[in-house]
C-alpha cells in the first residue's frame, strides 16, 4: 500500500506542477501549487517514515488513533468556520449591505462556502474520524493500508481547501452541494476510493465474527457517495488546463441528476453515515445494549432501498414528468418509518438508562440529536407530499427543515461523538469540563429552536403571500413585499445562528483544554467514565 | 482501552440479546415494534393506491402508466389559468372596450384597473422602476411628474406597448450621442457645457463657452430653452431631476459616453387589458399629464 500511495503522490506532484505551470487561469495555477505542495509534503513524510522505520521497526500494534485525533481537530476547526460562514450569510440576508459589494464576500460565493464547509469539511471529517474510530474498535483490528488513512485525511482536507478557495475566487460548476470543478472532483474520487479500500480492508481483517451495524451504515455511506459523486460530476472540461467544465447532462435530465445526487447526499452522507455514529456512540455512552437487532437490519435495508428514489420530490411542479414526481413523493412517504427505525433504536437504547441524561450532558446531546432526527425525518416526507410542497417549495420552510436536521441531528450527534472521543484520543481521563458541555448544549439548543421556528413562520408566511389573490383576482403581493415581510425572521434566524456558533466556540475551547490535560474543578459533577 | 471497559450493562429483567458483542456493545433481540411495522405497511399500501390513481411508472419507450384519475400537471395548470382568466374576463373586456381617457372617470373600472395595475407592476416593472415606482439611477422615477416620452394615458400606454430602444419595430428611440468618445467635443468643451447644463437648474454659474456649445450641439434635441423634447425622449435639463445623477462627474460622463437606456416592449408579453391597467396605475402614481 505504501508503494501505491507513493505512486499517487508522485502523480499528484506531477499533475500539480503541470496545473501550476500551464493552467489557463490563475485559480487553476493556484490550485496546482496547492496540489504540488501537498504531494511533495506527502512524499517527504513517506520517505522520512521509511527512513525512521529502518532505524527502529514501526510499531504496528494497537489502534491507529493519531490520524483520528487529526480528524477530530479538523472537524472542530471546520465546524467553527462553517458555522461562522453560515451566520455571516444569514446576516447578509437580513442586511444586504453586508455583501460589501465585493465579489469574494458576495452571498453567492459565501453560501456554497458555508454549505460545503459544514457538510463536507465538518461533517466529512467527523465521518472519516468516527468511522476510523468505530471500525477499529468493533472489528478489534488496526486500520488497514499502512499510511493510507493519512492519505485519506490529508487528501480529503486538500480537496476541502481547493473547493473553498475556488468558491471565493469564483470557480464553481454551479451544481448545488457539488460546486467544486472537475479537477477537484477527480482528486476527491481518488481519495474516496482509498477511503473505501481502507474501510473494507479493516472489515476484512476483523477479529469479530460479525460486522457491527454501525459499520453497515458507514459502508453504505462510503459506497453510495462514491457512486453519486462520480455520476453527478460527469463533465467535460473546456480544456485540460482550464478550471471550467460543462456537464454531460442538460435540461430536466440534468436537474434530476442533480437532485438524485443532492437528496442522496442528505440520505447517505448526512443520514446513513451519521446513523453509523449513533449506533456506536449512544450504546457506548448509555452503557446499554442496542434496543433491537431486527429493527436495525430491517430499517437499514429499507432505508438504503427507498432513499435512492426520493430525489424527484425536489422537482415537484417543474418540467419533470408527472410519473417521476409521483415516484419521488411516494418513496419519500414510504421512507418515513425506515428513517424512524433509527430513531427508535437510538431512543429505546436509553430505556433503563434515562437517569443518565440528568448527569451526562454528552449523552443528552446524543439523545437530543436523535430527537431532532426523528422530527426532521417526519417533516421531510410531509414536505414531499405535493399538496404541502406547493406551499413549502422555494420558501424558508425548506431552509428551516434542512437546518433542524443539520444543526439538531448532524451537529449534535457529531458534538456528542467529539466529546466522547476527545479524552480517549488525547489520552486524558476525562473532558476538561462537563459544565461547558452543558453550556454548549443549552446555547446551541436555544439557537436551533430560534432558527427553525423563525423559518417555519417565515416560510409559511412567504408561501401564503406568494399565492394570495385579492378579491378582484389579482396577485396580492409583489415579490419585494414578501422579501420585506421576511426581515424580522431573518434577524431572529441569524441570532439563533450566533448562539449555535457560540456553542461551537465553547466546544473548541473545551477540547483544547482537554487536549492539554486540564480538568476544571466542578462541584456536583460526578467523575464520568472517560468513554 | 479494552472491550471490558465501559461495557453496556444488562439487567436481570432485560430481554435476551443476540449473543454478539462488539467493543462491549450488545444487541437485544427485541421484535419490530408493531406500530412501526403497521405504519410502514400503511405507507406502502397508500403508495400503491396512489400509483394506481396517478401517473406513476415509466414503460419502455416514451410511455408511462397514466393512472385512473387521468391527472396531468399541465392540464391542472391550464385549468387554473383558464379559471383565473374567466374570473377576470368580464371586467377585462370592459376595460379594453372603454375609451382609454375615460377609464379614470368610471369608479368601478378605475378600482379594477388600479388593483390589476398594482399587481402587474409588482411582477413586471418593480425590478427596474422600484417597488412603488420610485426609480433608480438609469430607471425613471414614475412618482414625479417629469416624463421623458410623455405622461398622458395615451403616451404611457404607447411606451409600455412599444418600449424604448427595444426590439419592437415601432419602438420609441432617441439618441444621446457620446460626444467624448465620438470626439465631437474635447474634454474642456465637455466640462464647459456640463457646467452650463448644471447652471440651468441652479447648480453653479454658467459660462459663455458652455452656452455656445450647448446651442450648437444640444439644443437640437433638448431645445433652446433646454426644457427637453418628448418627441425624441430628450429630458428637461432645467428641473433638477436627473435620470443618471446630477453631480458634475456624472453629467460629464453622460456627455462623454452618451446614454441609451432600454425598456422592453410588453406587447405580446402582456395582454391589452393588463397594459391598460398598468397605464392607469402609472398615470395615477405621480400626477400624469
Amino acid at each position: 500500500m505504501q508503494i501505491i500511495i507513493g505512486g499517487l503522490l508522485v502523480i499528484g506532484a506531477l499533475l500539480g506542477l503541470i496545473m501550476a505551470g500551464k493552467g489557463d487561469d490563475s485559480v487553476m495555477r493556484l490550485h496546482g501549487s496547492f496540489i504540488l505542495i501537498a504531494s511533495l509534503g506527502g512524499i517527504f513524510a513517506l520517505i522520512k517514515s521509511a527512513y525512521d522505520n529502518k532505524e527502529k521497526p514501526a510499531q504496528e500494534t494497537g489502534y491507529m488513533d493519531t490520524v483520528i485525533k487529526y480528524g477530530l481537530i479538523a472537524s472542530v476547526f471546520w465546524g467553527v468556520v462553517g458555522f461562522l460562514a453560515g451566520d455571516f450569510i444569514a446576516w447578509q440576508l437580513a442586511f444586504p449591505a453586508l455583501n460589501f459589494d465585493l465579489p469574494w464576500t458576495n452571498f453567492g460565493r459565501v453560501r456554497p462556502l458555508h454549505t460545503s464547509a459544514v457538510i463536507f469539511a465538518f461533517g466529512g471529517n467527523v465521518l472519516i474520524a468516527t468511522s476510523f474510530f468505530v471500525v477499529q474498535r468493533t472489528c478489534r483490528a488496526r486500520l488497514a493500508g499502512g499510511v493510507a488513512p493519512w492519505f485519506v485525511f490529508w487528501g480529503y482536507n486538500l480537496f476541502i481547501v481547493i473547493a473553498a478557495t475556488g468558491y471565493l475566487l469564483g470557480v464553481t460548476q454551479s451544481r448545488e452541494y457539488a460546486e467544486p470543478e472537475w479537477y477537484a472532483d477527480l482528486l476527491l474520487t481518488v481519495v474516496w476510493v482509498v477511503y473505501l479500500l481502507v474501510f473494507m480492508g479493516t472489515l476484512a481483517k476483523r477479529k469479530e465474527p460479525h460486522i457491527y451495524v454501525a459499520n453497515w451504515f458507514y459502508l453504505a455511506f462510503i459506497v453510495t457517495i462514491a457512486m453519486l459523486h462520480i455520476v453527478n460530476n460527469l463533465a467535460i472540461p473546456i480544456s485540460l488546463t482550464s478550471s471550467k467544465s460543462y456537464s454531460l447532462f442538460a435540461g430536466v435530465q440534468d436537474a434530476l441528476t442533480q437532485w438524485w445526487y443532492g437528496h442522496n447526499a442528505v440520505g447517505f452522507f448526512l443520514t446513513a453515515g451519521f446513523l453509523g455514529i449513533m449506533y456506536y456512540f449512544i450504546p457506548k455512552r448509555a452503557e446499554r445494549p442496542v434496543y433491537s437487532y431486527r429493527l436495525s437490519i430491517i430499517h437499514f435495508w429499507a432505508l438504503i432501498f427507498l432513499y435512492i428514489w426520493a430525489g424527484p420530490h425536489h422537482l415537484h411542479y417543474t418540467a419533470l414528468p408527472d410519473w417521476a414526481q409521483t415516484l419521488g413523493m411516494t418513496f419519500s412517504v414510504m421512507l418515513w418509518m425506515p428513517s424512524w427505525g433509527g430513531m427508535i433504536n437510538g431512543l429505546m437504547t436509553l430505556s433503563g438508562a434515562w437517569d443518565k441524561l440528568r448527569t451526562d450532558p454528552v449523552l443528552r446531546m446524543l439523545v437530543v440529536s436523535v430527537a431532532f432526527y426523528g422530527m426532521s425525518t417526519f417533516e421531510g416526507p410531509l414536505m414531499a407530499i405535493k399538496a404541502v410542497n406547493s406551499l413549502s417549495h422555494y420558501t424558508d420552510w425548506t431552509v428551516g427543515h434542512v437546518h433542524s436536521g443539520a444543526l439538531g441531528w448532524v451537529g449534535f450527534v457529531s458534538f456528542g461523538a467529539i466529546y466522547y472521543m476527545a479524552p480517549i484520543l488525547f489520552g486524558r481521563k476525562q473532558l476538561y469540563s462537563l459544565k461547558l458541555v452543558s453550556l454548549h448544549f443549552w446555547t446551541a439548543t436555544i439557537g436551533i429552536v430560534l432558527y427553525i421556528t423563525a423559518m417555519w413562520v417565515s416560510g409559511i408566511l412567504q408561501g401564503l403571500m406568494w399565492r394570495a389573490y385579492d378579491s378582484l383576482g389579482f396577485l396580492q403581493y409583489s415579490f419585494a413585499e414578501t422579501v420585506e415581510a421576511m426581515h424580522p425572521f431573518y434577524v431572529i434566524r441569524a441570532t439563533g445562528g450566533v448562539l449555535f456558533l457560540f456553542g461551537a466556540l465553547v466546544m473548541a475551547y473545551n477540547i483544547w483544554r482537554t487536549a492539554r490535560g486540564d480538568v476544571r474543578a466542578e462541584a456536583g459533577v460526578p467523575a464520568p467514565a472517560a468513554g | 482501552m479494552s472491550a471490558a471497559d465501559n461495557k453496556p450493562q444488562t439487567h436481570p429483567s432485560d430481554p435476551e440479546t443476540t449473543g454478539h458483542e462488539w467493543d462491549g456493545i450488545k444487541e437485544f433481540n427485541n421484535p419490530l415494534p408493531r406500530w412501526w411495522l403497521w405504519t410502514f405497511y400503511a405507507t406502502i399500501i397508500w403508495s400503491i393506491g396512489y400509483w394506481i390513481l396517478m401517473p406513476a411508472w415509466p414503460f419502455l419507450g416514451d410511455d408511462y402508466s397514466k393512472g385512473l384519475l387521468g391527472y396531468s400537471q399541465r392540464q391542472e395548470l391550464a385549468d387554473e389559468l383558464a379559471a383565473a382568466e374567466a374570473a377576470r374576463s368580464e371586467m377585462n373586456a370592459k376595460l379594453v372596450k372603454a375609451d382609454l381617457s375615460k377609464i379614470e372617470d368610471d369608479p368601478q373600472l378605475l378600482e379594477y384597473a388600479m388593483a390589476g395595475g398594482r399587481s402587474a407592476f409588482g411582477v413586471n416593472c418593480a425590478q427596474c422602476h422600484g417597488s412603488v415606482g420610485q426609480g433608480a439611477p438609469g430607471y425613471p422615477n414614475l412618482q414625479d411628474n417629469d416624463w421623458l416620452w410623455g405622461g398622458t394615458l395615451e403616451d404611457i400606454s404607447t411606451t409600455i406597448h412599444v418600449g424604448i430602444r427595444s426590439t419592437h419595430e415601432d419602438t420609441r428611440s432617441g439618441d444621446m450621442p457620446a460626444f467624448g468618445l465620438d470626439e465631437t467635443l474635447n474634454k474642456e468643451e465637455i466640462a464647459a457645457v456640463a457646467d452650463y447644463v448644471l447652471s440651468l437648474s441652479g447648480n453653479g454659474s454658467g459660462n459663455e463657452k458652455g452656452a455656445e456649445i450647448f446651442a450648437e450641439n444640444c439644443a437640437a434635441c433638448h431645445g433652446d430653452d433646454a426644457k427637453g423634447n418628448q418627441e425624441v425622449g430628450a429630458p428637461n435639463l432645467t428641473d433638477n431631476i436627473w435620470l443618471y445623477g446630477g453631480d458634475r462627474a456624472t453629467v460629464i460622463e453622460t456627455i462623454t459616453k452618451g446614454r441609451g437606456g432600454v425598456m422592453p416592449s410588453w406587447e405580446g408579453k402582456l395582454d391589452e387589458a393588463t397594459i391598460r391597467q398598468l397605464a392607469v396605475y402609472v398615470h395615477t402614481l405621480g400626477g400624469g399629464e
